[in-house]
């Protein structure tokens, strides 16, 4: 057992704080706009869902269009409990964290165990299918809205509130993936996405892994989808499109697949930007595609990735010349 | 390659500068500002530019007259793409720009997605088009429209007691939130009548064939048809009637408005004499209708549709209530006396004369268009 409370883990704990507490005191002072404010929000329960798809994408290999599934289940799970109970808003959000994400996990087992033996395109059509499965079964069960949608889930007390309690939330995830993805199990996912058959041969049980990335990918993907139930305080099946699924697909591919960094900063940028280019009227969803078209082209270019890799190391030297734990050359 | 990526890049650059720079251009400062809040993109964006440009035609004409005690209106218009998680965004965007009342949201999810915001806020919410019964449900939220239910019941009375039918067949979507409403508060109110039920069927949201509903219908004794639902499904539906030899009188709600985009040919004779429930017809001869009409059409190319009605009457109802409140400066608005205005008002408006009850649902009469010769004719 390495010991974590090294320089390394106090300066990521210092950078953790640092973060929210800027984030509240622009936000405590009024110097951040209400939207951006919300904005913030949102942004936390993406990257979630972003993290959770990048294990199953990025790490695990396995092409998934119906995420969006397992966000819903959580969502409509967790908030059904919030809706239905009477305590107070704290021990609400817990609980429906809890039972969303673990309604998430459970569906998410049972679909892997499934569909283990598919791979590749079959993999990704089933997935889309049942996606769209869900989100037409939801509509009929009793005490969900139906088409009308879910209604009367608490809403966060504040924006600071929300945004306080979706980073916790987000921070646990980022630490469990990148805990999991440094784990043995880790590395033996990244050697099934890299030769199944190789990692095989080497006694590798290709379907227990599977589920359970799978398994682990849906809680948290189901947490995502309670914050979102929480800071939207309606549910609709409609919120829970194929569409959503492929957003959260390009945030993995732009963010560079297999990368937590590199999840987050995409969840951003794509979060943002609708609402960045809200000045541009008529012209806003015409001009997100074009840049979500040039910042594919950009990061696919062998010249950026040179650029992004000198910084990464630039980054480094300095942190190891100033002793905060990181990896000099 | 190489240079491709770096024109995008200092394109995308100069996009960001350029939206930026484009959102801060305007001041509100000495105005009072309207907010609407509808999808201008996506597949619902139609509903959301009628609002939009009629939201534009009104403001114009009441700052032409002098504004409100003085005070000029502005409108500040965001997109939410029919979408509940956009519009709450598009929200804090105009709370950012000072909106001082909001008009919207256009559709119902949306609506419904922003109560709880608004509600928060004080602010006074008057959507134009959400029918959806949660949607007025706030003390500070009103709505234009009427709700689903009520359509039904507007029409089962005027089947019943205008029309004289005392039998019925029914067919509506199972699927759809807007039909089923209708429907249900329809069979209701017509039974208590005193009509008959004769025959009922309903469809699922992909269905597209309809061969087995009408031939049940055409064994009934059924006096009329009465189709709650979508005129796109309602014309495949009308043309199905045809073939298995139902020929009954075709009654509706709103959402038959614009059945006739989607017949051609001969099929459009098939609906002749159509009735159906409508807060507004465009070939209406009512001065008031006739000028917005002429306004409208002539700003933008075509003629309105209730959406715009809807929207027209908001901004004005939103006037008479700012005028009822006393106020006489964009920094003394008193929320709650404006909201407590609402319900003391009255409106003659383009889609008839109402007044509000304390629960926000609007009071007044139903206006029934009939297709004659192939146009919509206001009765």
């Amino acid at each position: 057992m390495k010991n974590i409370f090294t320089k390394g883990f106090f300066s990521k704990l210092i950078l953790i704080i640092a973060i929210w507490a800027v984030v509240a005191l622009l936000m405590v002072s009024g110097v951040m706009s209400r939207s951006m404010q919300s904005l913030m929000i949102k942004i936390c329960y993406y990257t979630i869902l972003t993290l959770s798809l990048d294990l199953i994408v990025g790490y695990l290999g396995d092409l998934s269009l119906g995420h969006a599934a397992f966000y819903l289940v959580g969502a409509y799970a967790g908030c059904a409990v919030a809706v239905y109970t009477n305590l107070p808003l704290l021990v609400k959000f817990v609980l429906a964290l809890i039972v969303g994400g673990a309604a998430a996990a459970l569906v998410g087992f049972l679909i892997s165990k499934a569909i283990i033996k598919l791979r590749g395109d079959y993999l990704a059509i089933v997935t889309l299918a049942f996606g769209e499965f869900i989100r037409s079964f939801v509509k009929i069960i009793p005490g969900l809205g139906g088409t009308k949608g879910l209604m009367g889930i608490p809403s966060f007390d504040s924006r600071l509130e929300g945004f306080t309690l979706a980073y916790i939330v987000l921070i646990l995830v980022i630490l469990v993936i990148y805990n999991f993805t440094h784990s043995r199990h880790g590395r033996t996912i990244t050697a099934i996405r890299d030769n199944a058959i190789a990692s095989e041969s080497v006694g590798i049980n290709i379907k227990n892994n599977k589920v359970l990335v799978f398994t682990i990918a849906s809680f948290m993907a189901g947490m995502a989808g309670v914050i979102f139930g929480f800071y939207k305080t309606t549910l609709n099946p409609s919120d829970f499109t194929y569409n959503l699924s492929i957003e959260v697909l390009v945030m993995v591919v732009l963010g560079g697949m297999g990368s937590i960094k590199g999840s987050i900063i995409a969840s951003v940028i794509i979060v943002a930007l609708p609402e960045v280019l809200r000045g541009a009227e008529d012209f806003r969803m015409l001009i997100y595609a074009v840049a979500l078209i040039a910042m594919m082209m950009l990061n696919a270019s062998p010249r950026f990735t040179a650029i992004k890799r000198s910084f990464g190391e630039k980054m480094n030297g300095l942190r190891a010349k100033f002793k905060l734990g990181g990896k000099a050359k | 390659m190489k240079k491709a990526v770096r024109f995008f890049a200092v394109a995308l650059a100069a996009l960001m500068l350029l939206t930026t720079l484009a959102g801060c251009g305007e001041d509100y400062s000495d105005k009072i500002v309207l907010g609407g809040i509808g999808p201008v993109t996506g597949t619902a964006s139609t509903y959301g530019t009628s609002v939009r440009n009629a939201m534009q035609i009104a403001i114009d004409e009441i700052n032409a007259n002098g504004g409100v005690n003085g005070v000029k209106l502005a409108m500040i218009f965001q997109d939410d793409e029919a979408d509940g998680t956009k519009a709450k965004s598009a929200y804090e965007t105009l709370m950012d720009k000072g909106m001082d009342i909001l008009i919207g949201a256009v559709t119902s999810g949306a609506s419904v997605a922003l109560n709880d915001l608004t509600a928060k806020d004080g602010i006074l919410q008057i959507t134009p088009s959400a029918s959806q019964i949660e949607a007025a449900q706030n003390p500070n939220s009103f709505r234009v429209c009427f709700t689903d239910p009520l359509q039904g019941i507007a029409m089962a009375e005027y089947a019943y007691q205008t029309l004289g039918y005392k039998k019925v067949a029914i067919i509506h979507n199972h699927d759809d939130d807007y039909s089923t409403g209708m429907y249900q508060a329809f069979v209701e109110r017509y039974k208590e009548l005193g009509g008959t039920i004769s025959e009922d069927v309903s469809f699922s949201k992909d269905a597209s064939d309809f061969s087995a509903q009408m031939t049940k219908i055409a064994a009934s004794d059924a006096e009329f048809l009465y189709m709650p639902i979508y005129a796109e499904k309602a014309a495949q539906i009308v043309i199905t009637a045809n073939e298995k030899g139902v020929n009954l009188p075709l009654v509706g709600g709103d959402g038959l408005d614009g059945i006739l985009e989607y017949l051609t040919g001969d099929n459009a004779k098939l609906v002749e004499g159509l009735i159906f429930l409508t807060p507004f017809v465009s070939t209406d001869e009512a001065a008031n209708v006739k000028a917005f009409t002429e306004t409208y059409t002539k700003k933008y190319g075509k003629a309105p549709d209730q959406f715009a009605a809807d929207a027209y009457d908001a901004v004005y109802l939103a006037k008479l209530a700012l005028e009822k409140a006393g106020v006489t400066s964009p920094d003394a608005i008193n929320n709650a006396a404006l909201i407590a205005a609402m319900t003391e008002i009255e409106l003659d408006g383009l889609t008839g004369k109402m007044t509000f009850d304390a629960n926000g649902e609007p009071q007044k009469g139903a206006k029934v268009a009939k297709i004659e010769n192939g146009v919509y004719v206001a009765q």
